[in-house]
């Protein structure tokens, strides 16, 4: 608390020019938005932009969240319309505007020498959003031009330079000829902060900007965001759906649940002391690096389809049917989630001793059910895999770290058989595996599992969740239509879908109904090992949550031994007993999650733990 | 990359070459017994055959017949006795003429009005372009020219010549009238796919998120569509173009006999009937080269409008 404020009075002393004379930018007031002729997007929704600050628009995806920072740009996407409301942008606010203007009523004309001169928007996704063809120094100087910012092109270009070193970029001219494509992610996604800071604009809009970006260039990025709102004056809107994040660079937090605002108010007390139980559900989501929050209380509950059905009335949730399947009363859930939502230091020292209980309950002593001895893999020069040795032991999960690239997913794949071209062995009960699943016999391929990273395109659209589930039976067993049938829906009990699913086709269900889908497919005929390949990283992060409590869940009745690849390390670590760092494809740490997290032996360990953005930075 | 796209096509040529010459030895007939006719003693064609070299085995031929085409020496045509190059100079040029007008009409009547459309999705003036623009391409080109000649040579207007008069020794362009129709036909049936594929192009790339990107930086919207738009529009483009314009090699053969054109088409006719293989051969590879080179050009158009696969040729 005392850290914080001591942050704030920096931001006032600090270096910055004092430009912005006013204590706010921009204020939408009532704005609702929908699609034209259909359903409203935005009810109602209010806020303001203030200099120097940062507001965090929180929400899950299509809560409406980067609908209604476009609407403060006046900018609808096809198919939407206005209801009402109003976007004032403020007195003084823009060198184009003296007067206070109603941004929804200006015309078009007017509104585009505001849009990316006075308000900037730095898109989600850089790879769309930078234009293929145009050199980045280009791209940069055209919005100077735009804008006629400066007195002549050769102040233009000097700010170019000046706006890339600002952004932790190199300004010289043979960088700023590059094309994008030549450009890594998060290098690309600095080249649109850039853009958006260029003409010195008094609003700047960041539509989830670290998305797809691994955890050190997140931390670089946002440690740039940070820095030129604050020593610029620039009233920020920050789009996420990550709190972790929030913590990081907002000082003020809206939560956004399907086109309403819930909750706001400053992000110190909001992610402190939250009010609404949607805000409660998704601090209690975010996974946390000590371990001390135990993620969704107590056992054998989806927690946040439960704790969302007092107030989610916009969705019928079929998830909700599910939970209250499963036998347990939305209250209990949502009551834990309150207690542990606030996180005593006792509460989390009682949770983590319960989540060391776990382990030895269910780890069972006897020999690894999968070895990998000495595996390598290499595409002509390029090593992708450089002697790998891991065990994975049953009833225990291995969590499998390495930012892109590093092989996390050619290590799984091999053992799962997807991939041939390793050379080594990959060993099931002390017997050496071929390395293509067509050369493995039914029953080794039963008995290792795979779940794919995006469970929007592992389901087949075309199929049923009962046809696609029954596949791996009629592969492997000789058991009747009925049974079929008898043990996929058994199945969807487990991941707690619920029977019901089983006519139902992928497209009817929700991001995470169709991960818990994909898990029970793998579920289906029983295996012993279960590979998750970042099943997780197209969730949100409340659903998140919850597909890990399933998976704690299901290992413990079931006894399964799981390979968890992620570079999310703070999710991962609530259910991981061992942790394996990889490295260009070599195992630069591993051992109990634990000593590996408190005693990273490898600078590399070392330098992914600090980049992880956490709650514990708001105080 | 270039190069290697060269390469291919140099291949592709060869190749070619190849087929023709294999389909058309198979070919039923005689070029001696052609030449001189049924009343011709076996002697005479004994002699003939000597002198075209049809007693040498296939291979030697077609090493011989496709240094010929390397310098230009396309052979001697069976009907005339003469030169295949002097029959069908004449004939290219007016079949150029043809073509190049067609291109230089269509070419940007299609892009600018399948842009114009994209542009205005879903208005009714889109509606009507585009829906006229399906009828178009529905009609197959020798109704367009059937109905262009009724409506502006005979009944309706009695504005242009129906049929092409080409007086021996006369160019087709001396008398620029008769070049409407034959082009105009052949306009409408290119110029249909063009908008179709424009507009289709147009919209996935002002749907992207660069376009929106522009507009969100404030750029004025004759710039977004013309530096960050059309740029990404010319490769797939490109290659609709290319289609369309080999399409027109072929296409060329209907509408010239339709108007009695001098042109390659016609020619290609007669020499079929005549039985006239080294013109039939001359012909194929022609337009076989057509096809070579307008799409070699498309694909280094795509090539060089595409930053990413022209930096890589640097790499």
């Amino acid at each position: 608390m005392r850290r914080s404020e001591q942050k704030a009075r920096d931001r006032v002393r600090g270096t910055a020019v004092p430009r912005a004379t006013v204590d706010t930018a921009i204020t939408a007031s009532h704005l609702s938005l929908g699609v034209t002729g259909g359903d409203l997007i935005l009810d109602d929704v209010s806020f303001r932009l203030r200099p120097g600050r940062i507001l965090a628009l929180v929400g899950e995806s299509g809560s409406g969240k980067t609908t209604a920072a476009l609407a403060c740009m006046n900018h609808l996407r096809a198919g939407l319309e206005l209801r009402g409301g109003t976007v004032e942008l403020q007195e003084g606010a823009s060198r184009f505007h003296r007067d206070a203007v109603d941004l929804l009523t200006l015309p078009e004309a007017k509104m585009r020498r505001l849009r990316g001169g006075t308000i900037a928007y730095v898109p989600q996704d850089p790879a769309l959003s930078l234009n293929g063809s145009l050199r980045v120094g280009e791209q940069i100087a055209e919005v100077l031009r735009a804008h006629e910012f400066g007195r002549n092109a050769h102040e233009r270009d000097d700010r170019v330079a000046e706006v890339l070193s600002e952004v932790g970029l190199p300004s010289d001219r043979e960088y700023q000829r590059r094309f994008p494509h030549q450009l890594s992610g998060g290098q690309q996604q600095r080249i649109g902060i850039a853009m958006a800071f260029a003409c010195r604009p008094a609003v700047i809009i960041l539509d989830e900007p670290t998305t797809g970006l691994d955890v050190a260039t997140q931390d670089l990025v946002l440690k740039t965001i940070y820095q030129l709102t604050t020593k610029h004056d620039v009233a920020g809107l920050y789009i996420t759906h990550d709190l972790a994040v929030v913590a990081r660079v907002a000082n003020d937090v809206a939560v956004m649940l399907h086109g309403r605002i819930v909750e706001d108010g400053p992000a110190e007390r909001l992610l402190r002391r939250p009010e609404h139980p949607y805000t409660r559900a998704l601090l209690d989501a975010v996974p946390d690096m000590q371990g001390a929050r135990d993620m969704g209380g107590g056992p054998a509950v989806s927690p946040v389809a439960a704790v969302r059905a007092p107030w989610d009335r916009g969705r019928a949730a079929p998830g909700q049917m599910a939970a209250s399947a499963s036998g347990t009363p939305a209250g209990t859930a949502d009551d834990a989630a309150a207690t542990t939502g606030t996180g005593h230091p006792e509460n989390g020292a009682a949770v983590r001793e319960r989540g060391a209980g776990g382990v030895v309950g269910t780890g069972r002593q006897d020999a690894p059910v999968v070895r990998l001895r000495d595996l390598r893999m290499a595409y002509g020069s390029a090593v992708i895999l450089d002697g790998i040795n891991l065990d994975l032991e049953a009833g225990q999960t291995t969590m499998l770290l390495g930012e892109s690239g590093s092989g996390k997913t050619t290590l799984s794949r091999s053992v799962a058989g997807l991939n041939d071209g390793y050379t080594g062995d990959v060993l099931l009960d002390g017997e050496v595996l071929a390395p293509s699943t067509r050369r493995r016999s039914n029953e080794q391929r039963r008995r290792i599992q795979y779940v794919f990273q995006s469970p929007f395109s592992s389901l087949n659209p075309r199929r049923s969740i009962g046809d696609s589930l029954q596949v791996p039976l009629q592969m492997s067993g000789d058991l009747s239509r009925e049974q079929r049938r008898a043990a996929v829906a058994d199945a969807l009990d487990a991941v707690r879908l619920g029977r019901s699913y089983i006519d139902r086709r992928p497209g009817e269900l929700s991001g995470g109904e169709r991960q818990r889908a994909a898990v029970a497919r793998a579920l289906v005929n029983a295996p012993s090992v279960l590979v998750c390949d970042e099943i997780t990283s197209a969730l949100d992060v409340s659903v998140q949550a919850s597909v890990i409590e399933l998976l704690r869940e299901l290992q413990h009745e079931r006894g399964l031994a799981m390979l968890f690849v992620t570079h999310n390390i703070a999710l991962a670590r609530h259910i991981s007993h061992r942790l394996a760092v990889l490295e260009r494809g070599t195992l630069v740490d591993y051992g109990p999650t634990d000593s590996v997290l408190r005693n990273p032996r490898h600078e590399y360990t070392r330098s992914l733990l600090r980049h992880v953005p956490t709650l514990e930075e708001a105080g | 990359m270039i190069l290697k796209r060269l390469g291919v096509s140099v291949f592709v040529l060869l190749a070619v070459s190849l087929l023709v010459f294999v389909f058309t030895l198979m070919l039923p007939g005689d070029p001696a017994q052609a030449i001189l006719g049924q009343q011709a003693t076996p002697e005479r064609l004994a002699a003939l055959r000597e002198q075209l070299h049809l007693n040498d085995p296939w291979y030697t031929r077609y090493l011989t017949w496709l240094g010929g085409l390397f310098t230009g020496n396309l052979g001697t045509s069976a009907a005339t006795g003469g030169s295949v190059n002097a029959l069908l100079a004449s004939k290219l040029s007016a079949s150029m003429v043809l073509l190049v007008i067609s291109a230089v009409v269509a070419i940007p009547v299609g892009l600018l009005l399948g842009t114009w459309s994209a542009m205005r999705r879903g208005r009714a003036s889109d509606q009507t372009l585009t829906g006229f623009s399906l009828v178009l391409a529905a009609l197959p080109e020798f109704v367009i020219g059937v109905v262009l000649t009724t409506l502006l040579s005979t009944t309706v207007f009695k504005l242009l010549p129906s049929v092409t008069m080409a007086a021996p020794g006369m160019r087709v362009w001396d008398y620029p009238l008769q070049l409407i129709l034959p082009s105009l036909t052949l306009i409408l049936v290119v110029v249909p796919y063009m908008i179709r594929m424009t507009r289709t192009t147009m919209i996935d790339v002002l749907d992207s998120g660069y376009v929106e990107m522009a507009r969100l930086k404030g750029l004025p919207e004759r710039q977004v569509i013309f530096k960050h738009a059309l740029p990404h529009a010319i490769g797939p483009v490109a290659q609709v173009v290319a289609m369309q314009l080999a399409w027109l090699a072929g296409g060329i053969v209907v509408v010239e006999f339709l108007f009695r054109y001098p042109g390659l088409g016609q020619a290609m006719v007669d020499a079929v009937n005549n039985r006239d293989v080294q013109v039939v051969q001359a012909l194929s590879m022609l337009i076989a080269a057509f096809y070579v080179v307008v799409n070699l050009i498309a694909d280094v158009i795509g090539i060089l409008a595409n930053p990413k696969l022209r930096t890589e040729t640097r790499s």
